[in-house]
């Protein structure tokens, strides 16, 4: 039985070699569906490659909130020959894909390019519809109209907008919306290019129009002006960027890596407008420890990775850890490992380790955010965290998230708080007894901000004393180490339960999904489907993996009638941590380490087989 | 100049010294670095609370420890990233990073290197003893081909490195070398390297009593050869080792291929001071350049928390 969401969907996928535009053409695509009042959640797939690779944007819409993507395709636009069938001619031994074609749901529809002289047989399929564009003959139509016929060769990259336009008048969407998206793409100097593209849009629709009666089973209709909500477009990178210079980050430092680089390119970009510095460092250790050297003078510091760049933050971060830094916060972009792995795949196989990034026994806090809301307070919060605990923090995050575009509303800033934590206020500027590691109670002793009289402090990697002097006498090394690991329970008592959990859905449930991380949006919408089969499903989202909210979550799982845990990794990584922390193993498990995001259908069609007779524990690859 | 009366001092020698005990091993060229770096800051009468010192791993790196002053004691070759995030942070600071020659040219290559193209407004002082001492005496990464200190095995069979060729490719714009048991002349460099803006870099000869049996201070005072083996360059009255005009490419190019060519001199006759120094935009500089509030504040003191975030959201509607 469908959903609303599953009814009223529409999923539109542009696929074409790498660098050939892909990327433009589904962007202004979104936008102009945003700014119809609906809906959208828009997700890149792409090689580590420059050019000519394959790579597919699919856009899915609804006039209902959507927050994940199917596997069925009701439109698709292909560029180019491979992304209808494939790569397999060309590489016999393991092809990287098998093309789109197979994946277009019953009535729906194929826009391509009519030059490639496909015979329609060859797609094997009589239950969808066939768009052969001439993609060059219309460009060359709509440039004849602002008198630079002949000349499609040279606007070759228009050939998208061309099959855009067809795909847009396929699915009788409002063109008025698309040609305010184009416009705003190509501002300024490339004013003239808006125009081009405007009119390359309208001839092609005029072409679809002429030559095909039928559509594709799926429509697509602009909400009334009245009814359309002004929202935004915003992919992971941005959320985090922003609620980073809303936290007032002084400092990021990167070095370049998939999928993390494109959020400290845009904080780069920021730069100048918010006082912020961003600096590229030689690598991941000179990244770490430049960003340790700033929270130790004062300003909130950040470092921006994926694993292998994180792998050689260890050190670094073991650093900060013992000599009580306040910060720096990590963010990990996670990407398909192990090693260089799979560069621009998404993959959740970094949590076991970002709990255990360094050698040693030593305290830090570990937050996994799920959605752009989610990325968006953590990002901000965890400076807190780090000023507050004086830990490094790191938030984890995935590429999927990363590239991902969602419509969502302005992200409430109303709520968030700066708190610095216990800053020393010297009692005089000579020297007053002050002790930068002091033992406490809750383990947070007050950092002096180096340039102040009066605050003057060693501190080092090796054990020290509470002036931050080297020493290796047993009671202090006990004392120490006490008071370091203390604060994670000062951490705990503090952090509030929205930082720790989600309980979507009751309280009580005939079946509750265990999940982290990106797999939420699919794991959300699936419930609903899911729900239809007949029994209650309740989602328990784990956010907080250090310090674990271990008896919460224990008493939850003890609650549950029949649990199935969610992860996009080969190893059930939180399953694993669940169970550390609680006893408790959960044995039904659906797993997916293709390096695709999960789609809705395979979270629905892999949490039906991990409850059946047959097996509990499902690998899903439908991408 | 005419001569004045010195003003008196603020603040006094002892001000920079620490009551932690220093655990070098008795007759450690360490203790002349030491106090060259104490007497530097004296003279210079920066305010303890306006330096931050930063070391690596090693002997050379319980040095922030010694001097009272704001103190990071990092990690093993990574001193200067830590340094240069401190500056960066804060740059009116008065930063100097310290390590030993296996910390900067070993371990800690890559941020030697870099951060000579940085530029950034501090001071690098690497202790060069030809050893790993802490872990008891292996070969560092300046002990020569063939060889043979007391702790090692074998006599070594790659060559050294010459850390003045690199500086000088890696673009540092103020390189100079002391010799640890010269305080007076080593003092002087330091406050050279410290006045310098931009990236100062001082290779220290430091002697290792324990471990290198080779580079003795009875070596480098020439007693088998009859006269010191240190050269002070500047007692040569055609050593000329500034850039005037950092725009004319010809005479940097001199300058440093003259730098380099001393900086081969081995053997018997090793040159002591100042190198090359050229005076080009800082790694501060250039970033005050895009967010004009550095000029006058360092990132520390400006308003960045709260900011308003509401353009950011525009862009994206």
């Amino acid at each position: 039985m469908p959903t609303e969401l599953s009814r009223r969907e529409l999923s539109w996928v542009i696929g074409g070699p790498q660098g050939g535009g892909i990327n433009a053409s589904a962007e202004i695509y979104a936008k102009a569906l945003t700014r119809g009042g609906l809906h959208v959640f828009a997700n890149i797939e792409f090689h580590s490659n420059i050019m000519g690779k394959h790579s597919y944007y699919r856009v899915t819409a609804a006039p209902v909130p959507v927050r994940s993507h199917v596997d069925e395709i009701h439109v698709l636009v292909a560029l180019d020959q491979e992304s209808l069938f494939g790569d397999a001619l060309e590489r016999k031994h393991y092809p990287s894909h098998t093309g789109h074609v197979h994946q277009v749901a019953p009535g729906g529809g194929i826009v391509y390019d009519a030059d490639l002289k496909i015979d329609p047989a060859q797609f094997q399929r009589d239950d969808i519809r066939l768009y052969p564009v001439p993609y060059f003959e219309v460009l060359e139509e709509a440039l004849k109209q602002l008198g630079k016929g002949g000349q499609s060769r040279k606007y070759i990259v228009m050939r998208n907008t061309v099959a855009l336009g067809a795909s847009v008048a396929l699915i009788g969407y409002d063109e008025d919306l698309l040609f305010e998206a184009i416009r705003e793409s190509f501002k300024g100097r490339k004013a003239e290019a808006a125009e081009m593209n405007v009119l390359a849009v309208k001839a092609a629709a005029d072409y679809v129009r002429a030559h095909y009666q039928e559509r594709p089973a799926r429509k697509l209709t602009a909400l009334p002006a009245e009814q359309r909500k002004p929202r935004i477009l915003i992919k992971g990178v941005q959320a985090v960027g922003i609620a980073k210079i809303k936290a007032g980050l002084g400092l990021q430092t990167y070095y370049p890596i998939s999928p993390a680089t494109d959020e400290s390119v845009y904080l780069e970009a920021k730069g100048p407008q918010y006082q912020l510095t961003v600096v590229q460092a030689e690598d991941e250790i000179a990244s770490i420890n430049m960003a340790i050297g700033a929270a130790h003078m004062g300003i909130r510091a950040a470092t921006s990775t994926a694993g292998p760049g994180f792998a050689l933050m260890s050190e670094g971060f073991g650093f900060a850890a013992i000599t009580e830094a306040p910060g720096p916060v990590v963010f990990l972009w996670q990407r398909g490992g192990p090693s260089t792995g799979l560069p621009t795949r998404t993959e959740q196989a970094d949590l076991q380790f970002a709990l255990h990034p360094a050698h040693g026994d030593f305290p830090h806090i570990v937050i996994a955010s799920g959605d752009i809301e989610e990325a968006f307070v953590d990002s901000f919060e965890s400076f807190n965290w780090a000023d507050r605990y004086q830990v490094p923090v790191i938030v984890l995050l995935e590429k999927f998230l990363a590239s991902s575009l969602f419509t969502s509303d302005r992200l409430d800033t109303s709520k968030l708080k700066i708190d610095r934590g216990l800053v020393y206020q010297p009692v005089s500027p000579e020297k007053n007894g002050y002790r930068r590691h002091a033992i406490t109670p809750d383990g947070i002793s007050p950092r002096a901000l180096p340039g102040t009289a009066g605050g003057i402090f060693s501190t080092t990697s090796d054990e020290h004393d509470p002036e931050g002097h080297i020493t290796e006498g047993i009671d202090n090394r006990i004392a120490m180490m006490r008071k370091r690991m203390v604060k994670l329970q000062t951490a705990a008592r503090e952090i509030p339960e929205s930082f720790k959990f989600k309980l979507h859905g009751p309280r009580r449930a005939d079946l509750t999904l265990v999940g982290w991380g990106t797999t939420k949006g699919a794991i959300l919408d699936g419930m609903t489907e899911l729900e239809l089969d007949g029994f209650s499903v309740n989602f328990l989202q784990l956010r907080l993996m250090r310090p674990f909210p271990a008896q919460e979550i224990e008493a939850l799982l003890r609650d549950a009638k029949r649990a199935v845990l969610i992860e996009a990794n080969y190893s059930g990584q939180l399953g694993a941590l669940i169970r550390e922390q609680t006893g408790i193993a959960l044995d039904h498990r659906v797993l997916k380490y293709d390096g695709r995001p999960f789609s809705r259908n395979e979270i629905v069609e892999g949490v039906r087989e991990a409850l059946s007779e047959r097996t509990k524990e499902v690998m899903v690859s439908h991408a | 100049m005419p001569e004045t009366a010195t003003p008196p001092k603020k603040f006094s020698l002892q001000e920079y010294k620490t009551e932690v005990h220093v655990d070098w091993c008795p007759g450690c060229g360490d203790f002349g670095i030491l106090s060259s770096i104490q007497q530097a800051f004296f003279q210079l009468q920066i305010p303890p609370h306006r330096i931050a010192m930063i070391s690596g791993i090693g002997c050379s790196g319980k040095t922030p420890h010694y001097v009272d002053t704001y103190g990071l004691h990092t990690l093993h070759g990574r001193a200067l990233p830590v340094a240069t995030g401190a500056k960066l942070a804060n740059h009116q600071l008065t930063v100097v990073a310290v390590g030993g020659d296996g910390d900067g040219y070993g371990i800690g290559a890559g941020y030697f290197v870099n951060s000579g193209r940085r530029n950034l407004d501090m001071t690098y002082i690497v202790f060069n003893n030809g050893v790993y001492g802490l872990t008891k005496g292996q070969a560092s990464p300046t002990l020569g081909k063939g060889l043979q200190t007391k702790s090692m095995p074998d006599p070594s069979i790659q060559e050294g490195i010459n850390p003045l060729a690199v500086a000088l490719g890696a673009g540092y714009t103020w390189i100079g070398r002391g010799y640890a048991l010269d305080v007076k002349s080593l003092v002087s460099l330091i406050v050279q390297a410290i006045q310098h803006k931009g990236t100062s870099f001082l290779d220290v000869f430091q002697t290792c009593p324990v471990y290198n049996d080779l580079r003795t201070k009875e070596w480098y005072a020439g007693e088998d050869i009859g006269r010191t083996r240190l050269r002070r360059l500047d007692a040569d009255a055609s050593w000329d080792p500034v850039v005037k005009d950092p725009a004319n490419l010809d005479e940097v190019v001199q300058k440093k291929t003259r730098a380099l060519q001393t900086s081969y001199e081995t053997g018997d006759s090793l040159g002591v001071g100042l190198f090359y120094k050229i005076d080009l935009p800082t790694y501060d500089e250039q970033l005050a350049g895009k967010v004009p509030a550095l000029k006058e504040h360092p990132l520390i003191d400006l308003p960045l928390y709260q900011r308003d975030v509401t353009p950011l959201f525009d862009e994206l509607a």
